[in-house]
């Protein structure tokens, strides 16, 4: 490695910036413990800002839970390797209590209920089962569970979000939905989620849209929209819309990138780096690693070119699977891409994935991954960890199948809790 | 219902078959189980044979495709880009194939002109270093949507009936006549019942299951063929390797894109075939040869035919099988008004078209002399959005604001989709995504229907197309659709791809779920 790189030394480096690096780099923030973060941030870009725990077991039958803990009792006994496995109750509970505290302090409010998923409506007209959902959705939660008399808003020039098809979805069960287009102000041609939200924080705009709304109020009890209410300070504009309408409000996330995902990402980046003992580097990535049991971890970071050296003694790999470039593929198998660490994976490509997009059983593929032992450490084929100090978390852990079993957001913080917990021990 | 001809099957042949019979003024109605081109005529190349590839093996179907291919050309160039093709041999290839294929061509008349090794790779670049011959041949690329979609269109507009979805499920057979053809409509159920003097089985692949319902044996054999998109265009003309027919020697230009192909793999049944991950890979691998590039290349889709093929029963392999088509008259077996036409090729389709029409007229007395022969096929609103590239044009051109690019891979506005579900309500039939992707270019960009399916049902459901449910159903059946190409091709940036899929459609819609009982 070249010796004039700039070093950083540090007791952790946390590598990924998805959901269960972030919530890493939190979580070690709040117990003091020197960190680096690097990753790129693009991927939040893409999450819907809703944060599951756990909402489908089993797969294959396509049960659906109410309350999270059950299902996670009832996934351990059936998949004692999922990682849900290896971790205390009590540990994941102050997991979802620190970041949703975080998320509080930070003016995006979050709802969670102990011991119960939230059905929340999406843009295909599916409702959809969730743990902490951001406030100005909870509004729906209600509406929905009351079949109340609702009112979907949604806008012209706004592609893939019809409030007709969620009503025409959903009649059989909820026959007092029903929805009404409008112009937005100012607008012309295609609008887009993101500049729509910003444009919606002037107090101005925001009138003019309530404006256009009110005329059809008479006999609706609640307002629902697609998520476009603010970027930077959605609770105030939440409440202020709230007011001006004189009804309760929420909103629908909408197709990626979606703005409740946006939201988590910009107080991620606005606020983390606030914490002292956390240094980023957002849109940098890991280009080489080594270790050496004198030396520790020796991380080159970069966007082409190496731009510095990171010196670690711990390392919290928090990559992702194939769309954060955790893992990659090529025609025969499976690789880790910083580490080369070992990857549990189905035999060869033909076992990937099933015939049917839809099969109920789900894509092996999506449970391969990295195998860890009780302290959240990457484990060779015997079981053995692979570096004393190097920990995982979140969505390249083996065994889960997130976007099945509902599991994406539990997993990648209480993982990222369970690992800061073990690199402490 | 009644009719004078009931054609069973629209692909390249059936349509083909209508338009003719159409044109001699002869009233026809036309039944496809699924949707126009659903079997091997959506399913090849798109290559518009000069007659090379079959002049040692087969060369009265080397003069057919000659002279079908000179013809096309001239009446339907909107279907065609002349690309002109390469036969190109590799070191360790056959050299007496090699030393022979100019003579061969010259006795069946398809004009052939060698090329030195480094004259080829000026110009097509993207061929190997290795390539120690090269001919130019009038190889060209064809859209058989678009002529199959025009050729059903002209039909319609001289008053032929087409039914989608409609299914043969019996004929009622008496005193060795078919009185009438009983259909059923898969995605409704209900019943049909067809009378017609003259009743055409162009099934092509299930022409065999059609025939054994009215009591009548065909031996078929089924030989599925894999091909392979490119997400870019490799090369300007049809590159061919110049050695006997076999396995994934020929990269054909497609628009905006390159297609290779394909493979032989004996199939027992024309139903639930998939392009398999072996052939796939092995398809790669073959075309690596000829275009060092296909090993690295980015892939988007990959998808199959089955190739119906009569068969003799002397054991050859399956290419060694005729490529000629089979024209055959129940009368001798018993059933007067039953005429099966099957396999052949996209090539020669019209020719199959006029034969069986020539022997359908002499069946009903009439003399009308065919048609298509002459007559240029005229581009039709129908038709028009198969081509890559256009929707784009069109939509600069226009400069509508409010026109949407539903599909931004392929820059689909909703215009264009608008049109297409008008022309389909026209004739009484209504709209899916999977009729959409059909006659346009919606899913087949790098996304592969990932944002553009819910943007489309979304809009579908603002113009009242979709009500209820429909929405899930066609979410469902349209990506259920394009995994088929996708699942053989998952590694590297597609799998990157495909994972934003699911998190989409399966994480967050939980589309999954809503076939069990489950959510919503």
């Amino acid at each position: 490695m070249s010796g004039r790189l700039p070093e950083q030394h540090c007791t952790l480096a946390i590598i990924g910036s998805g959901m269960a690096g972030m919530a890493a780099a939190l979580f070690a923030g709040q117990r003091g413990i020197d960190t680096v973060q690097i990753g790129m941030t693009g991927e939040l870009s893409f999450a819907s800002g809703l944060l599951d725990f756990m909402g489908v077991h089993p797969i294959e039958t396509g049960r659906v839970w109410t309350d999270p803990w059950a299902a996670i009792k009832a996934l351990i006994k059936d998949c004692p390797r999922h990682p849900y496995a290896s971790l205390h109750p009590r540990d994941m509970r102050a997991a979802w209590a620190a970041l949703v505290g975080f998320f509080n302090a930070a003016d995006l409010p979050y709802h969670l209920q102990s011991g119960r998923n939230l059905p929340v409506l999406t843009p295909a007209g599916t409702v959809k089962p969730s743990y902490a959902v951001p406030v100005s959705c909870l509004n729906g939660v209600s509406a929905f569970e009351n079949k109340a008399r609702c009112l979907l808003i949604d806008f012209e020039g706004l592609k893939g979000f019809s409030g007709r098809q969620i009503v025409e979805t959903l009649k059989p069960q909820w026959p007092g939905l029903t929805t009404r287009r409008i112009a937005l102000p100012d607008a012309n041609g295609e609008v887009y989620t993101e500049p729509l939200a910003q444009h919606l924080e002037l107090p101005e705009i925001r009138r003019r849209l309530a404006d256009r709304i009110r005329p059809h109020l008479d006999g609706v009890e609640y307002v629902g929209l697609p998520a476009v209410l603010g970027l930077y300070q959605p609770f105030e504009v939440y409440r202020d819309l709230e007011a001006l309408l004189g009804r309760p409000v929420f909103e629908i996330p909408t197709m990626p990138p979606a703005v409740t995902g946006l939201r988590m990402r910009h107080v991620f980046e606005r606020h983390l780096p606030r914490l002292d003992v956390l240094r980023t580097h957002y849109q940098q990535q890991v280009l080489r690693a080594a270790y050496s049991a004198a030396d520790g971890f020796r991380l080159q970071i970069g966007v082409q070119e190496p731009v510095a050296l990171i010196r670690a003694q711990n390392v919290i790999l928090a990559s992702g699977r194939f769309f954060g470039q955790g893992l990659h593929a090529d025609r025969n198998r499976i690789v880790e891409t910083i580490f080369n660490l070992p990857v549990r994976q189905p035999p060869g490509r033909t076992a990937w994935h099933q015939k049917s997009f839809l099969a109920p059983q789900g894509h092996p593929v999506n449970q391969a991954g990295l195998e860890i032992d009780a302290h959240m450490r990457p484990v060779d084929p015997k079981g053995k960890p692979v570096y004393p100090k190097l920990f995982a978390a979140g969505s390249i852990l083996a065994h889960q199948d997130w976007m099945r079993m509902k599991c994406g957001s539990g997993l990648a913080l209480t993982t990222a809790y369970a690992a800061v917990k073990a690199l402490e021990q | 219902m009644q009719t004078q001809v009931l054609i069973i099957g629209g692909g390249a042949t059936g349509t083909g078959i209508a338009r003719d019979l159409a044109l001699r003024g002869i009233d026809c109605v036309l039944t496809e189980k699924k949707d126009i081109n659903a079997g091997a005529s959506g399913g090849n190349h798109g290559l518009l044979h000069s007659g090379a590839r079959y002049v040692a093996s087969d060369p009265a179907a080397a003069r057919e495709c000659r002279e079908e291919g000179k013809r096309l050309k001239r009446l339907a160039p909107h279907c065609i880009e002349k690309t002109g093709g390469l036969f190109v041999a590799v070191r360790g290839d056959d050299e007496q194939y090699i030393a022979d294929f100019p003579q061969l061509c010259a006795q069946c008349g398809i004009p052939v002109h060698p090329l030195d090794p480094a004259q080829a790779r000026h110009l097509e670049p993207s061929l190997s270093p290795d390539i120690i011959a090269a001919f130019a041949v009038e190889d060209a690329a064809i859209d058989p949507f678009k002529l199959s979609l025009d050729n059903m269109a002209h039909a319609q507009q001289l008053g032929a009936r087409l039914l989608r979805h409609t299914q043969v499920v019996g004929f009622e057979v008496q005193n060795s006549r078919i009185n009438a053809t009983l259909f059923k409509n898969i995605q409704t159920g209900e019943a049909r019942r067809i009378e017609a003097e003259v009743v055409v089985n162009a099934a092509g692949a299930w022409a065999g299951e059609v025939a054994a319902l009215a009591g009548m044996q065909i031996n078929m054999l089924y030989s599925k063929g894999s091909l392979l998109v490119t997400q870019t265009r490799l090369a300007r003309r049809v590159i061919n390797r110049l050695r006997r027919a076999t396995d994934a020697d020929i990269l054909v230009p497609g628009g905006t894109v390159s297609i290779l192909g394909t493979t032989s793999v004996r199939a027992e049944s024309p139903d639930v075939i998939y392009p398999e991950i072996d052939e796939v890979d092995f398809i790669i691998d073959q075309g690596a040869a000829m275009v060092p590039s296909l090993a690295t290349t980015r892939y988007i889709r990959a998808y199959c035919g089955v190739r119906p093929l009569i068969s003799s029963g002397d054991g050859g392999d399956d290419r060694s099988v005729s490529r000629g088509f089979e024209l055959i008259d129940h009368a001798d077996k018993g059933v007067a008004n039953l005429i099966t036409i099957t396999g052949g090729k996209l090539t020669t389709f019209r020719l199959m078209a006029e034969k069986t029409a020539d022997r359908v007229c002499r069946r009903l007395g009439n003399c009308a002399p065919c048609r298509t022969r002459t007559e240029p096929l005229a581009p039709t609103r129908e038709a028009k959005w198969t081509e890559p590239g256009l929707a784009p044009k069109e939509w600069l051109r226009r400069n509508n604001p409010n026109d949407l690019l539903l599909c931004e891979c392929e820059m689909v506005p909703q215009s264009a989709l608008n049109a297409l579900s008008a022309s389909l309500r026209k004739r009484g039939d209504a709209p899916t995504l999977n009729a959409m992707g059909l006659r346009s270019r919606v899913g087949k960009g790098p996304c592969q229907g990932t944002f553009c399916s819910q943007r489309v049902a979304a809009h579908f459901y603002d113009r009242g197309e979709f009500t209820g449910d429909q929405g899930l159903a066609n979410l469902r059946t349209f990506l259920g659709e394009r995994w088929r190409g996708q699942h053989p091709l998952l590694w590297d940036t597609p799998l990157t791809q495909f994972e934003l899929q699911e998190a989409l459609h399966c994480g967050l819609f939980g589309l999954e779920l809503t076939q069990n009982q489950g959510i919503g």
